[in-house]
């Protein structure tokens, strides 16, 4: 194992550290819950909106803190949930009496870490919790005998869209309403050209050859669903697209957020060649791009690889998606 | 029994950091690549709890413990033992420890496992090396068996629950993202369970 780090045990604790460390105009760090909060004392009447899961995936979750965004990010240790106690410190601080939304990826550990945190809150402060579970992840076919889809992507685009709602003033109801809608009109595919080294491992969690990739790999260095020989990025980027494009499905004359993320190792120089893939294929297929993102935002350690994410949107999700954001991974307008 | 109780807690914590690098290898093929570390610094904090409080109660004790591991643990793992440990505490409090009151506490942890984690039998789940364990239990009860007889055999049970879990497909959890792809590897959760109940026999009774 190759890491700039001090001690494998201390990785997540030292990065929060270092992200207090690096952004004490915006952010404030709580050491001891690992909780990343806005600097700004909640406003009255906002919804506040918290995320969290293992770390490993930066900037998502504690780098989309800020104004447009989150109010508070739970940090696990990596690829590990974070526990109940954290979400439950992190719910009462941002309530400022509106409620607060949990944005919670689809995974077994984060729901039952995330239910128990809004049971415990509601029993413990009277807040009201409201939960969305994002699992946009085609790779993931068989839903009745999974876990479920996996949240990946589209849980940055939610977190921006619905960050942007919350300032507006919306209620509880009305920004879990849109939430829930972001989630619906996503989907996700990824692929992979290495594995990642959980620090607590000190080895890679799988070995692929030199000419071989993965396809359909989530965000945990697990495992995906397809063993292929490596091909060029045209033939990468229609593996990625179709599925997702049947899977909505999205037609001609759809108007799309599309989203290509790089899963860590890969250089902007490989994704934005992708990117021309990728909008090559939905110019093809009649699909408007309503706006891009192409960069680094849910990773998985330095995993090389990438994912495609397509949201459908109308003209209130292209507006709130344009609206002023200021966190340390998100920065527009503001 | 406070002392025995607590035994298991620390011996399982033992067993479980000598462990963890397997369990974690484990989890490296179907999963995340975290079960052994995560055990392993939820038991250790189990452990320091045990250090620098005194119980008064088996009852509390394990409450205690399962607090601790939701706290402490994270993922999946957590909650579910977690849970376990506060429902068999829970079941436990005012009663008389007997073989009986014992398997009935271990009963309503595993249904605590199973009110979080919504697995069936077959789903390639720790409750794959749980149930047996439950039934090889109350049979060596139902017939006179002791405490230790009936542990034991749930150990014994577990163990073999844990290695049918090999050719099946999973359908919870990480692992069931991989769809037929999780074939032929050991789940890494009915392999801890295995090795607390095996440290259970060694300790309890």
């Amino acid at each position: 194992m190759k890491k700039l780090i001090n001690d494998p045990a201390d990785v997540v604790s030292e990065a929060l550290l270092g992200m207090a460390a690096a952004h004490p105009d915006r952010l404030r760090v709580d050491h001891e819950n690992r909780i990343v909060y806005r600097k700004q004392e909640p406003r009255p009447g906002k919804v506040g909106l918290i995320s969290g899961g293992g770390s490993g995936h930066e900037p998502l979750h504690g780098g989309f803190v800020g104004l447009g965004m989150l109010d508070a990010a739970c940090a696990g240790e990596v690829f590990t949930s974070p526990v109940p106690d954290q979400m439950m410190a992190a719910t009462k601080a941002v309530d400022a009496g509106a409620g607060v939304l949990h944005i919670v990826k689809n995974y077994t550990g984060d729901v039952m870490n995330f239910e128990m945190a809004a049971e415990l809150a509601a029993a413990d402060a009277g807040t009201e919790v409201r939960s969305v579970v994002t699992n946009d992840d085609v790779a993931v076919q068989d839903s009745l005998y999974t876990a479920g889809r996996r949240g990946v992507g589209v849980t940055v685009l939610l977190e921006k869209i619905v960050g942007a709602a919350a300032e507006e003033g919306r209620s509880l109801a009305e920004v879990a309403e849109l939430a829930q809608r972001v989630n619906d009109q996503g989907r996700s595919m990824g692929m992979a050209l290495t594995s990642c080294t959980v620090p607590a491992a000190g080895k890679p969690t799988f070995e692929l050859a030199e000419n071989e990739m993965e396809v359909g790999i989530g965000i945990h260095g697990e495992p995906g669903r397809q063993r292929l020989p490596l091909a060029p990025a045209r033939e990468v980027a229609a593996l990625l697209v179709d599925p997702v494009l049947s899977d909505l499905p999205y037609g001609q004359g759809d108007s799309v957020i599309a989203f290509v993320n790089g899963m860590g190792g890969t250089p902007l120089l490989e994704l934005y060649l992708m990117y021309n893939e990728v909008a090559q294929l939905l110019d093809r297929a009649g699909i408007t791009v309503a706006r891009s993102l192409v960069g680094n935002y849910i990773t998985s350690l330095e995993m090389a690889g990438c994912s495609v994410t397509l949201l459908k949107v109308d003209d209130e999700l292209v507006r709130l998606w344009d609206a002023p954001v200021n966190t340390p991974g998100l920065r527009w307008g503001a | 029994m406070i002392d025995k109780f607590a035994a298991w807690l620390r011996d399982s914590a033992q067993v479980l950091h000598d462990n963890a690098a397997y369990l974690t290898e484990l989890d490296s093929a179907i999963g995340d690549a975290d079960h052994g570390a995560n055990l392993d610094r939820g038991f250790g904090a189990v452990v320091a709890v045990l250090d620098e409080t005194s119980f008064g109660s088996v009852d509390e004790l394990l409450k205690k413990a399962g607090m601790t591991l939701v706290s402490k643990v994270g993922g999946a793992s957590g909650p579910l033992y977690g849970t376990f440990f506060l429902r068999f505490g829970t079941a436990l409090a005012g009663a008389e420890l007997t073989p009986v009151s014992i398997g009935e506490g271990l009963r309503a942890g595993v249904g605590g496992i199973l009110a979080r984690g919504k697995a069936e039998l077959g789903d390639k789940t720790m409750y794959d090396a749980w149930a047996p364990a439950l039934d090889a239990y109350d049979a060596v009860v139902a017939s006179g068996g002791d405490l230790e007889a009936a542990l034991t055999a749930a150990a014994e049970a577990a163990a073999k629950g844990r290695d049918a879990t090999v050719p099946l497909e999973a359908r919870k959890g990480r692992a069931s993202y991989l769809g037929e792809r999780s074939v032929g590897h050991q789940d890494p959760g009915a392999t801890s369970t295995t090795l607390l109940l095996e440290s259970a026999a060694r300790t309890l009774a």
